[in-house]
Parts: C-alpha cells; sequence; structure tokens
C-alpha cells in the first residue's frame, strides 16, 4: 500500500443506526482510504445499502461518528453540503433527471453548486461523456436512452462535479444482462485512474478486478473483511461462506 | 396523396384500397362497423334537429338593429340589444367618455397573456413586462395621473373588473398555492401544521363566504377610521382562495415525484431551494398541467361571486344592462353574450394547456 492509502478518506466509527425498534447498523467501523476501491456485500437486508447512504447523508446515523474528507457528518447543513460536492453517487435506479437532457443533467450541479460558467460545465460534460462512451447523445432526453446509457450518463453526472469519493450502490442491479458490462467497464476504467470507490455490488468478477478490499455485512453488521483474493479463496466466516457458496454457485 | 407511390416497383406497391381520400377517411372514422355506423347516424339526425333552430334564432330571423325593446321582439334573436348595451355590459360604469381607457386595459392584458403563451419568453424579462403591464393598466383604470381623471375602483366594472380579478388572483394565487403545497410536506412540524390548517379552512368554505368576509367582517376587526378598498379586499379573499385551491392541485404532483430525483438532486449537492426549483417543481407541475387549467378555469368563472359584495363583473352588468325600462326581456340574447366571452377564455386555457403538455412531455416518457 502506497503512503497515500494512509489519508483516510471517508472513517466510520462505531456507527448505529435504527428504524424504530429495528437496528439496521451496528458498530459499524470501516476506514476507506484515498484511492483505495471497496466492494461491499450481502444478502439483501444486511444494511449495505443503508451503511453507504449514511456517507453522504441521505441516511442519518443515530450514534457513532462519520468523517468524510476531514469533515464530520452533522445536522450542520453546511457540512452535510460540503460533503455532498465531494462525494459522487450512482443509484441503482440511475435517477436521471427526466425533464432535462443529458447535457442539462451533467451541466445542472457543476453551474448551480459549484459556480462554473455554463460554457465550461458544457465542456466538462462533453468530455465526460466521452469517457463514458456516448459522446453523441447530449442533446437526448434520458427516457430516449437504454438502461446501460442511462447508467453510465449517471456515472458521468457525478464526475462532472470532480469528486474524490464515487459512491456506488447495486449499480448494476436494474439493468438488463447485456448492458452490465459496458457500466463495468466504465467503473474499472475509473478504478484503474485511482478513484477513492465505496461499491454495494454483487458482480463479483468486478470486485475481484478492482476491489483492494472486501466487506461482508449480514444484518447491520460486517461480518468479515479481506482483500479480495482471501475472501473469496478462504472466507473465515460461516455466514460468509454460505454466502458466496450461493451467489458464485451459479 | 397522388404521387406517393410514384417511382416504388409495382410488385411492391400495396393492394389498392378500395376507397381513397375524404371517403376512406368517412369509412374508417365513421362507418366502421355496426355500431359506429348506428351512431354515426343518430349524433347526425340530433344535430340535423337541433342546428337548425338555432341557426334560424341566432341569425336568420334575428334583429340587428331596433330604436327600442318593443320594436325588437320577433321569432329571433334581438341582437340590436346587445349592440345597444355593448359598451355597458363590457365596461359598466366606467366614465362613458373615457371608454378608452378600459379598452386600452383590456388590450394590454390580452397583450401580456399572448406573450406569456410563448415558452421562450419565458423569464425576467416577461416578468418585468408583465409588472410594468399591470401598473398601466391600474393607472389607466385609476387614473389621477398623466393628465388622466381619477375612476374610483367602485365604478370598475365589466370585463376589466373580471380580467383584474381573474388574472391577478391566478397570478398571485399560483407561487401562494406553491408555497402553501411545499409547506404541507415541510419536515418542520409548525410550517406543515399552519400551511394544512390553512389549506383545510379556506378550501372547505364557499368563495361566496370568503367574500363575505373580506368585505363585510374584515373592516370590523380594522382600527376605526382605516378602509381598505372594496375591490382590494375582493382580490384579497380570490388571492388566498386560489392559493388553496392550487395548493392541493400542486401537492398532487409534488406526491408523484419519485424519492430517487430528490436523492439524486441531494447527492449532487443543490440546496433546498435549487433541488425545489430546478428539480421537483418543474416535474410537478408539468404533471398536474390539466388539473393546474381545470382549477384555473374554475377561478375565472368564479369572479362571477363578486356580485355578492356589489362589485360589477362582466356578468352583473350583463344583468344590470336587462333592467332597463326600455330593453325589457332579453335574457337569452345577454347571457349568450357574456357567455360566449367567459367560454372563450375558458377555451383557450384549456387549448393552451394541451400545446403546454404536449411540449412539456416531448421526448420525456420513461
Amino acid at each position: 500500500m502506497s503512503d497515500a492509502r494512509t489519508v483516510p478518506m471517508i472513517e466510520l466509527q462505531s456507527v448505529n443506526k435504527w428504524y424504530g425498534e429495528f437496528q439496521v447498523l451496528k458498530n459499524i467501523d470501516l476506514q476507506v482510504g484515498k484511492g483505495e476501491k471497496v466492494v461491499v456485500c450481502g444478502p439483501s437486508g444486511s444494511g449495505k445499502s443503508t451503511m453507504i447512504r449514511c456517507i453522504n447523508r441521505l441516511e442519518e446515523h443515530q450514534r457513532g461518528r462519520i468523517i468524510v474528507a476531514g469533515i464530520e457528518l452533522t445536522s450542520d447543513l453546511k457540512n452535510i453540503e460540503a460533503i455532498r460536492r465531494e462525494v459522487g453517487m450512482v443509484f441503482q435506479q440511475f435517477n436521471l433527471f427526466p425533464h432535462l437532457t443529458v447535457l442539462q443533467n451533467l451541466t445542472l450541479a457543476p453551474i448551480w453548486v459549484r459556480k462554473l460558467p455554463k460554457k465550461e460545465a458544457e465542456e466538462a460534460a462533453r468530455y465526460y461523456l466521452g469517457r463514458v462512451r456516448i459522446p453523441d447523445q447530449a442533446d437526448k432526453y434520458p427516457g430516449q436512452l437504454s438502461g446501460g446509457q442511462q447508467q453510465r450518463v449517471a456515472i458521468a453526472r457525478s464526475l462532472c462535479m470532480k469528486p474524490e469519493i464515487m459512491l456506488f450502490d447495486e449499480p448494476t442491479s436494474a439493468l438488463d444482462p447485456e448492458m452490465i458490462k459496458e457500466v463495468l467497464d466504465v467503473m474499472i476504467e475509473l478504478a484503474n485512474e485511482g478513484m477513492t470507490m465505496v461499491c454495494v455490488t454483487h458482480e463479483m468478477g468486478f470486485a475481484r478486478t478492482v476491489a483492494d478490499m472486501m466487506v461482508f455485512m449480514d444484518k447491520g453488521e460486517i461480518v468479515e473483511r479481506a482483500a479480495p483474493k482471501d475472501f473469496f479463496a478462504a472466507p473465515k466466516n460461516e455466514r460468509t461462506k454460505a454466502f458466496l457458496s450461493q451467489i458464485l454457485a451459479h | 396523396m397522388t404521387d406517393l407511390t410514384q417511382g416504388i416497383p409495382i410488385a411492391a406497391q400495396a393492394p389498392r384500397p378500395r376507397w381513397t381520400g375524404a371517403l376512406a377517411w368517412l369509412r374508417a372514422n365513421l362507418f366502421n362497423g355496426v355500431t359506429s355506423t348506428i351512431l354515426t347516424l343518430l349524433c347526425a339526425a340530433l344535430i340535423a334537429a337541433a342546428l337548425p333552430p338555432v341557426i334560424r334564432w341566432a341569425l336568420i330571423d334575428a334583429i340587428w338593429s331596433a330604436p327600442n325593446g318593443q320594436a325588437c321582439h320577433g321569432a329571433g334573436a334581438c341582437w340590436a340589444f346587445i349592440g345597444e348595451k355593448f359598451r355597458f355590459i363590457l365596461f359598466g360604469f366606467f366614465p362613458a367618455g373615457e371608454t378608452w381607457r378600459p379598452i386600452a386595459a383590456v388590450v394590454i392584458f390580452l397583450a401580456m397573456i399572448v406573450a406569456a403563451c410563448d415558452r421562450r419568453m419565458w423569464g425576467r424579462r416577461l416578468a418585468l413586462v408583465w409588472v410594468i403591464g399591470l401598473f398601466a393598466v391600474f393607472a389607466l383604470m385609476r387614473g389621477g395621473a398623466f393628465g388622466l381623471s381619477t375612476v374610483e375602483t367602485a365604478l370598475w366594472s365589466g370585463l376589466p373588473l373580471t380580467l383584474v380579478l381573474a388574472v391577478v388572483g391566478m397570478l398571485v394565487g399560483f407561487p401562494f398555492g406553491v408555497l402553501l403545497a411545499l409547506g404541507r410536506r415541510s419536515r418542520l412540524p409548525a410550517v406543515r401544521a399552519i400551511c394544512v390548517g390553512y389549506i383545510e379552512l379556506v378550501r372547505g368554505v364557499p368563495v361566496i363566504t370568503m367574500l363575505f368576509m373580506a368585505s363585510l367582517m374584515l373592516p370590523l376587526f380594522l382600527p376605526t377610521g382605516i378602509t381598505i378598498d372594496k375591490l382590494v379586499r375582493a382580490q384579497v379573499a380570490f388571492i388566498l382562495f386560489a392559493g388553496a385551491s392550487l395548493a392541493e392541485v400542486v401537492r398532487g404532483g409534488l406526491q408523484a415525484i419519485p424519492r430517487g430525483q430528490i436523492e439524486a438532486a441531494d447527492a449532487l449537492g443543490l440546496t433546498y431551494v435549487q433541488r425545489t426549483r430546478l428539480i421537483v417543481l418543474p416535474q410537478a407541475l408539468a404533471m398536474v398541467i390539466p388539473a393546474l387549467v381545470n382549477t384555473f378555469i374554475g377561478i375565472f368563472k368564479d369572479t362571477a361571486l363578486v356580485i355578492i359584495i356589489s362589485l360589477f363583473d362582466l356578468l352583473t352588468t350583463a344583468e344590470t344592462a336587462l333592467s332597463d325600462a326600455n330593453w325589457q326581456g332579453f335574457y337569452v340574447e345577454a347571457y349568450v353574450f357574456v357567455g360566449v366571452i367567459y367560454w372563450s377564455f375558458c377555451f383557450f386555457m384549456s387549448r393552451y394547456s394541451q400545446l403546454l403538455e404536449r411540449e412539456f412531455n416531448r421526448g420525456r416518457r420513461r
């Protein structure tokens, strides 16, 4: 590991969260260094999505500390907005803005949040559209694109904010099988360029390729964490073994 | 229709249909099967029965000019009555020598409405045009400056009054309604409670009650010596009422916005105001255009209720015109005349909303 990775970009210290009586996150500790790629997996309802949604405060944690890019998440709106500027997020359902063209989707936040001049924002947007390999769809509406294209636009939209960290919440789960690869290819490229990434995904091939650390969650806890090599070859915990045998069976 | 098949090899041409042109259209749309044929014939019979008497009454047997009411009673409509009362129905008690002022005011209103219909015009400049335009309307109607004689608001009547009440009511009521709808969904309990309470209270009360309250009750609560113009009070009542009814329509749109849209906006770092203005409202409002326009049309027609506090809107001036001893009994003509005016405005709103809907939904289907 290089020196840069000792700088934690994301730090979760015994984070707890409840929905009413039900505890969704139990004493989560997690450190993600600069440039590190973490893949989070686990059965549905294990709290993995909730955890990464806590990192940019789409969900509120009730106990513990979350520090992102050196800023602690409190209820202070200024801090939350500062963190959200540094953290990009890609959703399962893409969540593109259907009333705006692809180009407007990409330039909206740079113009309004980063206060970039429109021309500059559009140049950047076209650059990132090229990066996600859909340079010629800028003037279409999201509804006119395929799922895979929409998700790549969503990635480009996040990148236009030049984030330090990218969060992926099951980015390929809503895609038809033939479109998964085009999205994963973009994500792999991003990983290779040194982006700090936390991905909730069940794409184990992708995990093997890019992950520095695998995190397995179950029932709101981090059950096991290991380098992918060890994680897939010799999982220690029984629950991890059971999960992996199911997910790798086919 | 003639040359569509030119240049296509004969073998590729579809078999020649038995019917072409207008006949084919008739066949496809009016006589397409037994039920359709029966319905077409039934409708045709109804029209044939109803239309000739109407045309006979309105055009053929109509009397177009007459010295007075007695000479105007015949088998057909007495349009001479409308000709005689035209100015009064449209402009009411506005001083007769100054009729050009309400005419100019109505023209300015119509011009501003037409300008606002073009989506490319939407922006700060249009807002400025409207502010100047409304000021010009007020100056024209009220006078007291620019060498115009002062005309008390009590004398404002007919079409200008209806337009002022409706347009200002919608213009101010709409943003007010949007704020109420947003407040109703606020996370702050106090804001939410106030908005819910206000909406439910005002929406559950007839407009007439609101007008009564504004006109009769409000002065009782004001310190002695302070009076508020009756027109202003009616206008405020309309704004309050429009706000509450529009708020519920807007809420419907807000509720239809998927959670993911808000999360995506949040994740990009947009503030609440930016998120609402750029992401939530454009989608929410586009979704409820039909219901919004329905409410607007309702508000427009409800302006006729100001008769209750003796303001003379378009409908009331028409009814007043009927009380002329020289011209008695021309109810149908009077109501048809103002009905056509009301209908024109409402029909215009309805058509415009359809156009807007098409424009907003172009290429935006999920």
